[in-house]
């Protein structure tokens, strides 16, 4: 097996969803850079706590809806008004209002499919994973966990370890984490 | 703006003390995950596996007359020149119909932010998918050659390009349709991911390595950071926003088979919202039929409470109630057009040969419903499953009734016709609920029918409730189902 190169983390472990709130705002006050946090349900705004960027997925959603309108529109009008067409009913060929239902269901057919595809690839979620670097398993049970990398702090660890415990958590750990973490 | 919907009854009750007999304690974290997830990890007992043989007794007998079906075709069935359409439409509607319960509870609802959905919107949206997928069998039992299903689909072919007509709401039906099933699935599954992570976690810990390895290939290597479930949520929004016009486009499409058509009975305008209603009203009951038996073999009271049963039971009287005003307007219409075919389809509906049907249908569907006004009744187990089960027999009656008494009486005299099912007919329905049971058995033995996620992100405003509202009714029921 290679050896792997590591990179070491100082992951705090919190009981509550509020005092992990105030613990990420009295940290990002004394300027301590947070990695990332791990919780077992959806925590709401906890990303515009921790600074995350806001997901574009809404966009891409848009974007792949609208591909799956043009798909139909193009399909529909290709196969009823130019490839074969044929009266019926006393409609004309390109008869828009029939094309309203099938362009309906496949926008939203390439919308979620689009945006689901690319929520999974974006966060690496795939079957092949089946056993992810979990900083504490806990954090899928009832913990909440906070990792803080140690190199992009200039605090020193007593320090952060410190603030940590200061700022409510219940334990706090070292833990090194594999640098390239695909399984 | 951002409105949610305050909780007034805790949604998750307390639990017995094990340090302080006879005293009650808040529901924690763990123990959400810990209740949930016991029935996935325990060896399947006794009850279970009863369950499992009835239901694969269903599906075997009615593989017996589904092969039939394929083999002999549908001459098999009693429908005739006349009546076209009959059992197996009926059943279709029915089916879909009954899925469209799932994705309310968990699309509309999430739109309305109505915190009762996340105990019940697993398991619902279960029961959309497998309900979809019977419907579905039914369209491909209807078609009598289902090798050749793939026909629907405008794809290019050797007999020169003929496309499928898109003018035909049965090709819209085939779009609406595949696209609930496939979207409704994974809705479904993006939910579940981080559940099977929590099942994984625990599989790891307890050194479980085969349930490890399944559960984490589920998982999709699913770690709960900020960032993921900053746009899970927005994932769940934007499914949710999509689902919700589908859901309504479906029902709607389906009743576009028949309102487009010129047979008396199925030609008019209120089919859409009327459909759409009826199906939310099979649907919440097929949910509650469910919940109530899953409820009480897991154990679940402290989840599935009676808040959530009411909340349901408002559905099933609000929407019953739609359906009761539909019926009403279509009399009215019938008479009101002066169209003599009409007023005629409808008379014979209520006093023509199949004058128990339809008297099934009114009985069950408008009269049933009207007890909900009570909230005793609304909050009474066995009411609630009782009417459950009524409704959903006037459900199906509802759909006979417009398929069958729609077409029996021609508009040429001599072709007039009754349909009685052969046991071929029958059997294919119970092959139906073989299919349905057997998939919600598995369902419910092998994934986490609750949603812990999201019962655990509701739970500290359950119980900052419980505090000010001290012990409620809900516990006491929970406390003697518990026995």
């Amino acid at each position: 097996m290679l050896q792997n190169k590591t990179k070491k983390y100082l992951v705090g472990i919190y009981n509550d969803e509020n005092v992990l709130i105030s613990a990420i705002k009295k940290l990002k006050g004394e300027n301590v850079s947070i990695e990332e946090v791990y919780t077992p349900y959806p925590v709401h705004h906890l990303d515009e706590y921790l600074g995350h960027k806001r997901s574009r997925l809404s966009k891409a959603a848009f974007l792949f809806g609208a591909t799956g309108t043009l798909t139909a529109i193009t399909i529909q009008t290709y196969t009823m008004g130019l490839s074969w067409p044929m009266i019926i009913g006393g409609k004309d060929y390109i008869s828009p209002p029939s094309f309203v239902p099938v362009s309906f269901e496949l926008t939203v057919l390439f919308a979620a499919f689009g945006m689901v595809i690319t929520f999974l690839l974006s966060n690496n979620l795939l079957p092949w994973r089946y056993k992810p670097f979990m900083f504490d398993p806990r954090s899928t049970d009832d913990k909440f966990v906070m990792a803080i990398d140690m190199e992009s702090n200039s605090k020193s660890e007593d320090e952060i370890s410190q603030l940590l415990k200061n700022t409510g958590a219940e334990s706090v750990d070292t833990k090194e984490k594999p640098v390239s973490n695909d399984l | 703006m951002q409105v949610t919907s305050p909780v007034r009854e805790p949604l998750v009750l307390r639990k017995p003390d094990e340090n302080n007999p006879g005293k009650l304690r808040t529901t924690t974290l763990a123990d959400v995950t810990n209740d949930i997830c016991r029935q996935v990890e325990a060896a399947p007992n006794m009850r279970w596996l009863l369950a499992m043989l009835i239901s694969l007794v269903a599906f075997a007998w009615g593989s017996y007359t589904l092969y039939r079906t394929w083999w002999f075709g549908i001459g098999e069935w009693g429908l005739n020149k006349t009546i076209g359409w009959a059992w197996d439409i009926t059943n279709f509607v029915w089916w879909v119909g009954i899925g469209h319960a799932g994705t309310l509870i968990s699309a509309i609802l999430l739109l309305f932010r109505q915190k009762w959905r996340t105990s019940i919107n697993r398991a619902a949206e279960a029961m959309t998918i497998f309900a979809v997928i019977c419907a579905g069998s039914f369209i491909l039992m209807h078609m009598g050659r289902p090798w050749l299903a793939h026909w629907a689909l405008p794809l290019p072919n050797t007999y020169g390009s003929l496309w499928v007509n898109f003018n035909s709401p049965l090709v819209w039906d085939v779009f609406a349709i595949s696209t609930y099933l496939s979207v409704s699935v994974v809705f479904w599954y993006i939910g579940l991911i981080p559940d099977l992570a929590t099942i994984r976690e625990r599989a790891i810990r307890d050194g479980r390595a085969i349930p490890a390895f399944i559960y984490g290939c589920l998982s999709f290597g699913w770690d709960g950071s900020a960032k993921t479930w900053a746009r899970y949520e927005m994932v769940a929004l934007v499914l949710a926003g999509l689902s919700t016009p589908l859901v309504l486009s479906v029902h709607t499409i389906v009743s576009f088979d028949f309102a487009t058509s010129v047979i008396p009975g199925w030609h008019t305008t209120i089919f859409p919202p009327y459909f759409v209603a009826g199906a939310i009203f099979s649907g919440f009951a097929m949910v509650l039929t469910l919940m109530l038996i899953t409820r009480h073999v897991f154990k679940l009271q402290h989840y599935i409470t009676l808040a959530h049963i009411e909340s349901m039971n408002k559905v099933i009287l609000l929407t019953g109630s739609i359906v009761g005003i539909a019926y009403l307007t279509e009399f009215f219409i019938a008479w009101y057009s002066g169209v003599e075919y009409e007023s005629y389809a409808f008379l014979n509906r209520m006093f023509g040969p199949y004058w128990w049907a339809y008297w099934s249908m009114m009985t069950c569907n408008v009269i049933s419903p009207q007890f909900f006004w009570f909230r005793a009744m609304r909050r009474n187990i066995y009411v609630t499953f009782a009417l459950s089960i009524v409704v959903n027999i006037g459900m199906w009656f509802e759909r006979f009734v417009i398929i069958v008494t729609s077409l029996h009486r021609d508009f040429l005299p001599s072709s007039w016709s009754m349909f009685w099912p052969t046991y071929v007919d029958v059997g294919d329905y119970i092959f139906s609920f073989g299919l349905f049971f057997t998939a919600f058995f598995l369902f419910a033995k092998f994934l986490p029918v609750v949603n812990m996620a999201e019962v655990k992100a509701v739970l500290a405003s359950s119980n900052e409730e419980i505090q000010e509202a001290g012990l409620v009714e809900a516990e006491k029921e929970a406390a003697t189902a518990a026995h």
